[in-house]
């Protein structure tokens, strides 16, 4: 056990574990922050993405002790009630059938929108296709996105 | 206006009657699950006054209703209060959703499945809010003492038009609890549906978007203790023993154990399929120490030779016999096949088949095969249990509620009326959760630890536990006379264990010889409910089949479909036909139209009845550089009135992307009866650069009683899509799945 601070959506936290702790259990467990989620613990399905220094990541491999002064971004952090470009083009669009994946789906679009922000169909597919989506709402995610890169 | 009995609502109204007394003030916890269509409201009201089960009103004019069934995914949370507030008559901004307790005296049937929820819920729900809105009429006209007749209401105002007076549903409320329930109301017109067939926001959806949508494995209590469970590494094998010394003292480690699921001699109810019924389950301070103990845990398994149990059906109570071995996917094929050489189980039969396929111009026989499927629900297994000396408190993702509180109920010992089991909002579900053995585990550990536990499945545990979608294989013969007209058609369908051949679908009905035949091969391998169950399979490669036949007729395959339809509907062929010839050529010949056919030689259609919805697919596939992408989807589709458009749309797009991943993907293999692909390093699921580029989604307008959309699309996309990619590349796909087909 360890104690690591920790930048987490503009805040210093405090936690005493395991350094190869992966920050997905970190969030989860620790810090209640339930928004990131898992889903295949091998980062090959992008439930768990988080931002960190702004570059979409896995956190479900990514260990603690890893971090350093880094800061996380998480989806409570994006925006508390839904004000994020992307959360509100995904409300627009009604994507979310179960819902479970959109948070790291949303983690990814940021991210992608941040960096790009008039991503072309293939660069959307490119960025986004690390995130899975059982329930096949991957048609209005990409018209979520291009919303988003057409304002 | 149809005027309907509120016997089908009465039991709503129990609440009621004791809870109501006029204004009762309710206590009120959260802001925040006072948001609906994006909306937050800004002041928590003053009173709630409780109308019946489903519907509170609130002093400031908030419709609280209550949506009765566990939701994972089709939006059953929107769709059902909707049709509450349609018959109640409010503006739907002002509603507010609650998710139901889990209470089938007041509720009925609680439970998501079989895509039955709009379909059983549309008379009650609507009958619920006809009654509220009655009942809201009646208080206003013995307070203005005007006749009833003469108030009118609209977007939650009663009105009387000849006086000129006038007030809100929120100011009759109190009055309006404590009138007795009509015996009788009158349900609108569809005509007249203001709410209804309006496309409505899913009401999660802020929450989905901020992370704060509440799963069971979000749930976290005070003293909370995390649990994972060691499982036996194959099918066919159970705990030998375990060393607990190895783990105890790792770090965070509380207990180590192993448990059984159920009592010996528990006669297990239909829902409780379980290939492992024992297992050992460590408990600790974090999910991560105690995966790290359950990595580390040394357990010694063995294969059985002998397990049966009592287990209820459809057909009534059974002992099930569980064939002992390790089981490999190579066996299951070789069985498949073998059975298919044999005379299978005659399930139908209409005319002379043997004769004619004998004396035709032209026999095509084809055989079709797909592999086991795991459910791969995006949020891994996990439940909830907080074991008390008052009783027990259990969540975690269940479709069948009724069932499982009953497994519950038997292994811990406590009457059902002392269990509360909570309906969170479930990661997916395709049929998997029926099986929710994982509530009785977490519940049994919790008892044990006495502490409130989290039961966390790895992915690996929650693809290992499955209950697959079972392996399929279909033989079809089909019979054209010198002028190509299909003489006789016959269809041997099995899998292991079978795969639910319906022998009174369509073509049955409409040719003359008809001879239907199944199969089934015992296993150890468990599997169960699965998106369009027997349907996902057979749908699609009967509409493969079929696409063959027209080929081989030199018919176009709409038009060689209509042909049958129009025979099956004129002069129908036996005693059965379980589908309506019109409904289902109507998503053909709309499909056709939509898709604008005959533009595009390099296309694949299909269309299928199931779950009481009628679809049609076109798919168009571009293959470039020897991989296949589908371009686009144009689906029409028949399931009566559609409640919330956009939602519904988003559903059958779902279904076509689904499909179409797991046709061209999905496959789990075994060897000696462990998977060959637990998670995603080796198992493909769909991804946004394998799925179509549009998808357009027309239905039928009509209307005919609602029907679900969970299911009923899903199967012709299998075989829209291989007929697609017979046209793109010249090669039939007989197999699933599709990928492993050299192009």
């Amino acid at each position: 056990m360890a104690v690591f601070n920790l930048n987490v959506n503009g805040t210093k936290q405090k936690v005493d574990v395991d350094g190869a702790t992966p920050m997905l259990w970190v969030l989860r467990d620790q810090l209640k922050l339930t928004g990131t989620k898992y889903g295949c613990g091998i980062a090959q399905c992008g439930a768990c993405t988080i931002h960190l220094n702004g570059v979409a990541t896995r956190s479900c491999i990514l260990p603690v002790s890893s971090i350093g002064s880094k800061a996380i971004t998480t989806i409570e952090g994006l925006s508390e009630l839904g004000e994020h470009p992307v959360q509100k083009a995904w409300i627009e669009h009604n994507v979310a059938q179960c819902g479970y994946c959109q948070n790291g789906q949303i983690m990814a679009a940021a991210a992608l929108l941040k960096n790009n922000s008039k991503p072309s169909e293939e660069q959307i597919e490119t960025a986004m296709k690390g995130n899975i989506c059982r329930c096949g709402t991957y048609v209005r995610i990409k018209e979520a996105i291009k919303s988003v890169s057409r304002t | 206006m149809s005027v309907i009995n509120t016997k089908y609502g009465r039991r709503s109204f129990i609440k009621s009657s004791f809870l109501a007394g006029g204004g009762l003030m309710l206590g009120f916890n959260s802001l925040a699950s006072l948001i609906t269509e994006g909306r937050a409201l800004e002041t928590i009201p003053d009173e709630w006054f409780n109308i019946n089960a489903y519907l509170k009103i609130s002093s400031d004019g908030v419709f609280t209703i209550k949506a009765p069934h566990p939701e994972f995914g089709t939006d059953v949370r929107t769709s059902l209060p909707m049709m509450v507030a349609e018959e109640l008559d409010v503006d739907w901004k002002k509603v507010v959703v609650e998710q139901a307790d889990y209470k089938p005296s007041i509720y009925g049937r609680q439970y998501t499945g079989g895509s039955r929820g709009v379909m059983e819920k549309w008379v009650p729900l609507r009958t619920t809010g006809a009654a509220a809105r009655q009942m809201l009429i009646k208080a206003a006209a013995k307070t203005w003492d005007v006749p009833e007749a003469e108030i009118t209401t609209e977007g939650g105002v009663l009105y009387h038009k000849a006086s000129g007076k006038s007030a809100k549903y929120e100011e009759m409320a109190a009055r309006a609890a404590e009138i007795p329930v009509p015996e009788k109301v009158a349900l609108k017109d569809p005509k007249d549906f203001k709410i209804i067939g309006t496309s409505r926001a899913n009401v999660d959806l802020i929450k989905m978007v901020t992370g704060k949508a509440p799963y069971s494995s979000d749930i976290n209590r005070e003293g909370m203790l995390y649990a994972m469970v060691v499982i036996p590494p194959a099918f066919g094998m159970k705990l030998k023993s375990f060393d607990a010394l190895s783990v105890k003292s790792m770090p965070g480690i509380k207990d180590v154990f192993s448990f059984k699921t159920y009592e010996d001699g528990y006669k297990r109810n239909m829902f409780d399929t379980n290939a492992f019924p024992e297992l050992v389950a460590i408990v600790g301070n974090s999910t991560w120490e105690v995966l790290n103990a359950k990595n580390k845990l040394k357990v010694e398994w063995q294969p059985f030779t002998e397990q049966s149990f009592v287990m209820a059906g459809f057909r009534g109570e059974q002992t099930v016999v569980v064939p002992p071995g390790l089981e490999s996917s190579s066996d299951h094929k070789a069985k498949m096949k073998d059975a298919a050489d044999k005379p299978g189980r005659q399930m139908r039969k209409d005319g002379n088949p043997e004769e004619v396929f004998k004396n035709a111009a032209k026999v095509i026989e084809r055989t079709y095969s797909a592999p086991f499927l795991p459910h791969y629900m995006m949020e891994p297994i996990t439940s909830f249990a907080h074991y008390t000396d008052e009783g027990l408190f259990v969540a975690g993702p269940v479709q069948s509620p009724e069932t499982t509180i009953n497994t519950i109920s038997s292994r811990i010992g406590l009457p059902p009326e002392k269990i509360h089991i909570e309906l969170t909002r479930m990661g997916g579900g395709f049929g998997r959760h029926f099986h929710a053995h994982c509530l009785t585990e977490a519940a049994v550990i919790s008892q044990k630890v006495k502490a409130p536990i989290k039961l966390q499945y790895t992915r690996e545990d929650t693809t290992n536990m499955g209950s697959y979608r079972p392996a399929c294989l279909a033989v079809y013969r089909a019979a054209l006379d010198k002028d190509n007209n299909l003489i006789a058609f016959h269809v041997k369908a099995g899998g292991v264990p079978d795969n639910g051949l319906n022998a009174n679908a369509f073509p049955a009905g409409a040719v003359d010889n008809y001879l239907a035949e199944s199969f089934s091969i015992a296993s150890n391998i468990t599997s169960g409910w699965f998106r369009a169950p027997g349907d996902n399979f057979i749908g699609g490669v009967e509409q493969s089949f079929l696409d063959e036949i027209a080929e081989a007729a030199g018919k176009d395959p709409i038009e060689f479909r209509l042909e049958l339809l129009k025979r099956s509907k004129e002069k129908p062929v036996g005693a059965r036909a379980d589908y309506d010839a019109s409904r289902y050529a109507g998503v053909l010949e709309l499909v056709r139209e939509k898709s604008n056919w005959a533009a595009n030689k390099k296309r694949g259609v299909a269309a299928y009845l199931c779950h009481r919805a009628y679809a049609a697919h076109v798919i168009d596939v571009v293959v470039k550089d020897n991989v296949s992408r589908v371009q686009s989807v144009f689906s029409a589709v028949d399931c009566g009135i559609v409640v919330n458009p956009d939602s519904a749309t988003n559903m059958v797009e779902g279904n076509v992307v689904d499909a179409i991943g797991h046709a061209m993907y999905g496959e789990l293999t075994f060897t000696k009866g462990k998977p060959d692909s637990s998670n995603l390093g080796k198992y493909r699921l769909i991804r946004m650069n394998e799925a179509p580029k549009n998808i357009e989604v027309h239905f039928v307008k009509n209307d005919i009683a609602p029907t679900g959309l969970g299911e009923g699309p899903y199967p012709s996309v299998f075989g829209a899509l291989a007929n697609a990619l017979y046209k793109a590349t010249g090669k039939r796909f007989y197999h699933q799945p599709f990928i492993k087909n050299s192009f």
